[in-house]
């Protein structure tokens, strides 16, 4: 029941937070949202299981409950935790409290309501990574979305409309895609599956697949079309070139807590269902369509870091880089070896650490200045060490130095991609590579100009020191992203059991 | 066992309740007639609601109705089978009266310093009184008499703003065109009649069964076609819709909750009953010559498009409501056009969840409306502009209520939506029509998003006018509304015994 008690203290605490008065909202918020960081943490410690939740596994924390019969499909309330999921509830659970705290400063108009919606998606995002049903699952997935759209719609920035709705539009539009194509897929496998049931569905694939025509397609083109479907449906919420669009707009126009749970939580949400859905569950379609999913990767990575090299918006810079991040994730995942998918797991806790970190510190920044143009500011260093060293320590951590996070995701998943077995796929991997170049240029470019040099910034407000509270997240982030750095087997050993399944077809 | 039994019409206390309830309505008017004593009112009108309400749920799950359980008494017919309490009609009862507890608590505020007050809440009790009696009814003159006495009462609380123009015109045309419809619905009764020489349901199907129909086939499919009218016209259904949102615009807002959520399911009953009891599917397609599921099909695609449609372009909150709830009948539709010869329960097991799940959420939606209406704050989408700033607990419910009318998890809508489409494709084995449907389903689903969206967008996003006074929190209407959220919430862990009850009254029905 250690699942549902996360959900249920987030649930009851977003709601608890909405009807208290603003002036308290805040630091209820927080309160309470220790509560789950300090239980996942427990878990964290106290995990027992092996395996893939989805393929041959045993699954932690388990909970398996009738939920509804109806004629031969049943829906069940099935919740676990395995080694890739463990991770990136707990990285979920302290970059939410984290989040709440960063917001104290920036977010000065209904509190209540506004720390409420985060408790909320707090909730829901650990459900998505915990639930086994497809219902329970899709319920929790689609549930994220709501609260995002009204963070991003009445906190946002100025053009927050506009982007809060084509946040909206885009991702739902992939998910109803997503999801037609998954209750196709069901129906498809006929008697061989009587739920919706994740771990069934997998095994129904894996040992067999679908038999029979469907709607009078053959059952290799039907295959087929729901892997691409799929993959479309979630390349969106990753978000891969060329559905990429959405997220610079939602990203920049969002207040900071909700960047940070957007570039640290909810992208993963996509790579989490790439590898749960379709990695797991189509390893013949993951060898057919290897070539066009990691020029897709590849040029993910380059065309992102491209972006990013062209923002002159220091919030823009790191939003794009998320879009060429999330590319080395899905190359490591094609490239389907135990370093890859391992290592593409490895990057997505990474990566949300590592993100979420930059975000907070853009937002810092941006909180003294008013400012967040790289044109307008220099030498920021001088005024404001703390933040700016945290800042310089983040950029490092996503160029991928090594001792810390970003360096052994990236690692491992390069290592895992020159021993992949699709064609050109070392060719693809040095490609990819290539964009660490790119991005290592951004990042210092974007440095050397706003915290380096003589102090010099164009904005009427008095810069100082920003308030505890603000820099207080940022090193509890910094410490796990070196902590994962130098010692990345705390959770790379539980990612790699859980992952290993899923290369041999189902069996350890 | 039992040392003292119940006698048979006991069966129908929920709708001996409200009618009793009406009457205590009538009794205090008439002692003091001008009472404005709202809270003794809705007080009393809520509790023979409540009480209806409870007895509904306490014979649904005491078996009443399903001859499987043991010691159950199986489907009780009262007068002859003119009435039969099945789980069909307590399912349906315990729609109805949900509505009206609802409807009743929120009218509370709505009616402060308006006159009639008495005859008000007394003639909403008698409206339900009339759904739950069509819910039981098995004979065409039971459902016509029980239909009647649901409309009349309508036709007059459409109209209850004497002093407003718009209320007395969409009364007048209510009830013109409520006035044909009964035309055409009895007229359709006087036929199927004459074909068969039966007016209860069970007999009319047995007469069709051993041929006494066969030289009439011609009459009793007018007949039918004329019965399938008068339905559509209760069920708000293209393409006798058009009295809907001028009706729901004109009258004031619980009442448009009223008709549209509990008002819709009693013509939904007096569909699901009549043709799946009277006219079954196996035999009637060789005397009338046609497959009434075909009309169905049609029924439900058109409308639910042009409500969907229509609903995209409104300006005024209240009509994008009214056409959205006509694309909603649209869905339920899907029920009756996935019978087939050999069964469907499914398909209409979901469109009775559906009619329950929209119960809340449509209710709680115009209840917003009537909120809004209180405040004074106007009716178009920008008059509703920054709402949420002033009233985020009624605006957070209304956002509940959009997204679940939307089908978007995790609201109920998106549950018995979800059912309907999986019902519609199992049906499409039998039917391929069915296919157009579910396709049809989803596009109106996605095309709705963009309308219901546009309201959370102005609550929520939209900055609020720089003057508008602060709004008050009516005590009534607040608690109906939230009631209803959490409702529209609450129902999706609940949805076991739900899909268990309205599969459960489907199967009574189809089998």
């Amino acid at each position: 029941m250690m699942i549902e008690a996360l959900i249920a203290v987030a649930l009851i605490g977003a709601l608890v937070t909405f009807v208290a008065p603003n002036r308290v909202a805040g630091k209820l918020a927080f309160a309470i949202s220790l509560v789950p960081a300090a239980l996942s943490l427990w878990m964290f410690t106290a995990f027992d299981g092996s395996g893939n939740a989805l393929l041959d596994g045993s699954l932690a924390f388990e909970s398996h409950l009738e939920w509804i019969q109806l004629g031969e499909y049943s829906i069940e309330w099935f919740v676990g935790l395995d080694g890739i999921s463990l991770p990136l509830v707990v990285m979920t659970t302290i970059l939410c409290s984290l989040a709440i705290l960063s917001s104290w400063t920036p977010i000065d108009s209904r509190e209540s309501q506004f720390y409420g919606l985060v408790l909320f998606i707090e909730a829901n995002l650990i459900g998505v990574f915990s639930a086994l049903d497809f219902f329970v699952w899709f319920i929790f997935w689609e549930a994220v979305l709501i609260p995002m759209y009204l963070l991003i719609g009445v906190w946002g920035g100025p053009d927050r409309k506009y982007a809060a709705i084509k946040f909206f539009v885009y991702t739902n539009v992939a998910s109803l895609l997503m999801f037609g194509s998954f209750i196709a897929l069901v129906f498809g496998l006929g008697d061989a599956v009587t739920s919706f049931a994740l771990p069934d569905v997998a095994d129904a694939m894996v040992n067999g697949g679908v038999q029979s025509s469907v709607f009078g397609i053959d059952p290799g083109t039907f295959t087929a079309l729901v892997f691409i479907a799929l993959f479309l449906g979630f390349a969106v919420k990753v978000p891969v070139v060329p559905f990429h669009t959405w997220l610079p707009d939602a990203h920049v126009q969002a207040p900071t807590p909700a960047s940070v749970l957007l570039a640290g939580v909810l992208l993963k949400m996509g790579t989490y269902a790439l590898l749960r859905f379709n990695f797991t569950m189509f390893p013949e379609q993951v060898e057919t369509y290897a070539v066009p999913i990691a020029a897709v990767a590849v040029i993910s990575v380059i065309y992102g870091a491209m972006l990013a090299l062209a923002q002159t918006d220091l919030k823009r810079i790191v939003a794009y880089s998320s879009v060429s991040s999330m590319g080395y994730v899905i190359l490591g995942l094609i490239a389907y070896t135990q370093f890859g998918v391992g290592g593409a797991t490895f990057q997505m806790v990474s990566h949300g650490l590592i993100s979420g970190l930059m975000f907070m510190s853009v937002g810092v920044i941006y909180n003294v200045t008013h400012t967040r143009s790289v044109e307008e500011m220099s030498g920021l260093a001088d005024r404001m060490p703390i933040a700016v060293g945290i800042l310089v320590a983040g950029a490092f951590g996503y160029m991928g130095l090594p001792l810390m996070s970003g360096f052994h995701g990236e690692f491992t998943i390069f290592f895992g991609a020159f021993q992949a077995d699709f064609a050109y796929a070392p060719l693809f991997t040095a490609l990819a590579m290539f964009g660490i170049v790119i991005v290592a240029g951004y990042l210092l470019f974007a440095l050397q100009r706003t915290v380096f040099g003589p102090y010099h910034l164009e904005t009427d407000y008095d810069v100082g020191r920003a308030p505890l509270h603000d820099i207080a997240p940022m090193f509890v982030l910094l410490a796990l992203i070196i902590a994962l750095g130098v010692a990345p087997e705390l959770i790379f050993d539980m990612i790699t059991d859980a992952v290993d399944p899923i290369l041999n077809g189902g069996d350890l | 066992m039992a040392v003292y039994q119940l006698p048979q019409w006991a069966a129908l206390a929920p709708a001996l309740i409200l009618a009793l309830t009406g009457l205590v309505l009538f009794l205090v008017d008439s002692i003091s007639p001008r009472s404005t004593d709202r809270t003794l009112l809705a007080g009393t009108a809520a509790v023979g609601a409540l009480a209806s309400l409870g007895v509904a749920v306490w014979f649904t799950a005491a078996g009443v109705g399903t001859p499987t359980i043991d010691g159950g008494e199986g489907v009780i017919e009262v007068f002859d089978g003119q009435f039969v309490v099945d789980q069909l009609a307590l399912y349906f009862t315990i729609v109805v009266t949900i509505v009206t507890a609802l409807i009743v608590v929120a009218s509370y505020d709505y009616l402060a310093g308006h006159t009639y007050q008495a005859e008000y809440y007394s003639l909403v009790v008698l409206a339900s009184t009339g759904m739950a009696t069509v819910a039981a009814a098995n004979s065409l003159v039971t459902i016509f008499i029980a239909l009647e006495l649901t409309s009349l009462p309508s036709y007059a609380l459409v109209a209850i703003l004497k002093d407003n123009r718009g209320s007395v015109e969409a009364g007048l045309k209510y009830f013109l065109i409520g006035a044909l419809s009964s035309a055409i619905f009895v007229y359709g009764i006087s036929l199927v009649y004459g074909a068969t020489g039966v007016l209860q349901l069970d007999s009319i199907a047995e007469v069709i069964a051993d041929g006494g129909a066969d030289g009439f086939g011609g009459l009793l499919g007018l007949g039918i076609l004329m019965l399938l009218g008068g339905i559509a016209f209760k069920t708000a259904s293209v393409p006798f819709h058009f009295w809907a949102p001028e009706a729901y615009e004109g009258a004031p807002a619980p009442i448009s909750a009223f008709l549209s959520s509990a008002s819709k399911a009693a013509g939904f009953v007096i569909a699901f009953r009549v043709f799946n009891v009277a006219f079954p599917l196996g035999e009637i397609g060789s005397v009338i010559g046609f497959d009434w599921t075909v009309a169905f099909v049609v029924l439900a695609i058109v409308t639910m498009t042009v409500g969907n449609f229509a609903a995209a372009t409104q300006e005024n909150v209240k009509r994008m409501l009214a056409y959205s709830s006509i694309g909603h009948a649209g869905y339920a539709l899907i029920g009756l056009a996935g019978l087939s010869a050999d069964g469907g329960e499914l398909v209409m097991g979901a469109a009775l969840m559906h009619l329950l799940v929209y119960g809340f959420m449509n209710t709680g939606a115009f209840l917003f409306v009537a909120l809004a209406e209180h405040w004074g704050v106007g009716r178009t989408f920008e008059d509703y502009n920054g709402l949420s700033s002033q009233a985020p607990v009624a605006c957070t419910a209304m956002a509940v209520f959009l997204f679940s009318l939307a089908g978007i998890p995790p609201f109920g809508g998106f549950f018995s939506k979800y059912f309907l489409f999986t019902g519609a494709l199992e049906a499409a084995t039998a039917n391929a029509a069915m296919l157009a449907v579910a396709a049809a389903l989803v596009v109106n689903s996605a095309l709705s998003l963009y309308y219901y969206s546009r309201l959370v967008k102005a609550l929520w996003i939209e900055d609020p006018p720089a003057t508008r006074d602060r709004l008050g929190q009516p005590t009534g209407l607040y608690a109906a509304i939230v009631v209803a959220a959490v409702m529209t919430i609450v129902i999706l862990p609940g949805f076991g015994p739900v899909a268990e009850a309205a599969t459960g009254a489907a199967e009574a029905l189809v089998n």
